[in-house]
């Protein structure tokens, strides 16, 4: 479904993405992890090319992104990404930032697409807050409808680049359990996320990077309780106690 | 002492207060033709200004320039007068056939302004965060559309103060058609006094009816940011 081979990017002097190999396929949970600064956002966010790479394959969902010929429009439009900030459409209600998309660009009917989008509301526990505006949400609820507006897009691939960071603790549940929810109906996911609890019981694999380069590869259970790499033990050991 | 004796009658009804309608009429058409188009042709410049492409940034640039930093009077006399002897005899034939003066004014009016609004606006798209545009293109909206349909319509928002500014500007800016003879408001007032001596009547009626015309325009615009942009805050 993804295909990273020998890709390279630079911020121009800096190396963000050395040489990374990744496959991920259809229906696999991925939970890329790593210290702040390993180029794990900007992997996430190479797979639909709101980062272009500069050297190597990449191939999504049977896109060669390198390609001319590739319509980068179409490729997103079939890759779902929930960001960190949520990025809501501030001056659309919450059922209208759901079906934007698919009214504007799969061409779904107006009254299709609201269904579809009460169904999905219904889905993230928010159908009451169809009229609402994001200003009028709580950080977990917005993140709920970011997920729900990614959805609506009937996506091959669902991308998240830290949904849970910048959420209260007692927000972080709620989206995890509709992404769990998700990951349970068979989808596609690369998931960036500090959230170990979810990468234990959801993911099918654990990525773990720095510098630009993927360091270990396991199953979580695997990677959680004997970490090979070093980096990766005291990653961990920080993350469990962060105090010492 | 004052030797003048004030006679308000000429200007509220009568020839001369059909004249001063008459030009208000004018004034009117002059103003919404000019508001509607300096506004999309100033959606436009913006849009292209921000464009990937240097030559299209160039275009837009030296549109601006050109158009901010030449008088407003000097334009209309451009397409007045100067127009005509480039454009092709069939275009003037039509051209004349219509109501040139107040096609030129228009026009003049119109470029004028956009070059005002587009800076205005294009303030606005760069005061919208550059996530509002990530959000959009990852939901697979082109440029152009993401554009269309997440950051115009949010810029426009911020914009409304600024904007609000420049559609009085082009309103009040529109008594300069006269110079051309198109028989707007100012023009109108003019003649009253010509025929009656009566200038400080006739220019005080003018006075009034430009600014009831400044109130209203505000008073839409206000409307409109409230019952239309801001449904949620209302």
């Amino acid at each position: 479904m993804i295909k990273f081979e020998g890709v390279h990017k630079w911020f121009k002097k800096l190396h963000v993405l050395n040489g990374i190999d990744l496959h991920v396929k259809q229906g696999e949970v991925v939970v890329v992890c790593g210290p702040s600064g390993s180029g794990k956002s900007t992997l996430i966010r190479t797979i639909n090319q709101l980062e272009p790479i500069e050297e190597g394959t990449l191939v999504v969902d049977g896109m060669d992104l390198r390609s001319k010929k590739t319509d980068l429009n179409k490729l997103r439009a079939e890759v779902g990404f929930v960001f960190q900030q949520f990025n809501l459409y501030p001056h659309l209600s919450v059922i209208d930032n759901i079906t934007l998309a698919p009214i504007k660009i799969r061409k779904t009917s107006k009254k299709e697409a609201q269904e579809q989008a009460m169904e999905l509301l219904e889905r993230v526990g928010l159908a009451v807050k169809r009229d609402a505006y994001p200003t009028q949400l709580s950080g977990g609820q917005q993140q709920r409808v970011a997920i729900a507006r990614a959805l609506a897009m009937k996506p091959r691939i669902m991308l998240f680049d830290e949904p849970t960071s910048a959420l209260d603790p007692e927000m972080i549940g709620e989206v995890l359990a509709v992404m769990q929810d998700l990951a349970s109906t068979g989808m596609t996911m690369v998931c960036v996320t500090h959230e170990m609890g979810f990468a234990r019981e959801v993911s099918d694999r654990v990525v773990f990077m720095d510098h630009g380069v993927i360091l270990e590869e396991a199953q979580p259970e695997e990677f959680f309780r004997n970490p090979q790499h070093d980096r990766a033990k005291q990653f961990l050991k920080q993350l469990l106690s962060p105090m010492h | 002492m004052l030797k003048y004796t004030f006679d308000w009658s000429i200007v509220t009804s009568g020839k001369y207060f059909e004249w001063l309608v008459s030009g208000l009429k004018v004034t009117l058409e002059l103003s919404v033709v000019g508001i509607v188009c300096a506004f999309i042709l100033g959606l436009l410049i913006a849009v292209l200004k921000m464009s990937h492409y240097r030559p299209v940034r160039w275009i837009a640039t030296a549109y601006l320039e050109f158009f901010r930093n030449t008088p407003l009077l000097v334009q209309i006399f451009f397409w007045y007068f100067g127009s005509y002897k480039v454009l092709p005899a069939a275009v003037n034939e039509w051209l004349n056939s219509t109501n040139f003066e107040f096609a030129a004014a228009a026009i003049a009016l119109t470029i004028y302004t956009s070059a005002f609004i587009a800076e205005d606006i294009r303030s606005g798209i760069l005061s919208i965060p550059k996530e509002q545009m990530e959000a959009a293109r990852s939901a697979g909206f082109s440029y152009l559309r993401s554009m269309q349909y997440i950051i115009l319509p949010q810029a426009v928002r911020i914009t409304i103060p600024p904007l609000v500014n420049q559609f009085l500007n082009l309103a009040k800016n529109s008594s300069l058609a006269m110079s051309i003879g198109v028989m707007e408001l100012t023009y109108q007032a003019r003649q009253v006094e010509s025929y009656t001596f009566k200038g400080f009547e006739a220019f005080t009626a003018a006075t009034v009816v430009y600014l009831g015309l400044s109130v209203v325009i505000t008073a839409l615009m206000d409307l409109y940011n409230k019952k239309v942009l801001n449904p949620q805050r209302a």
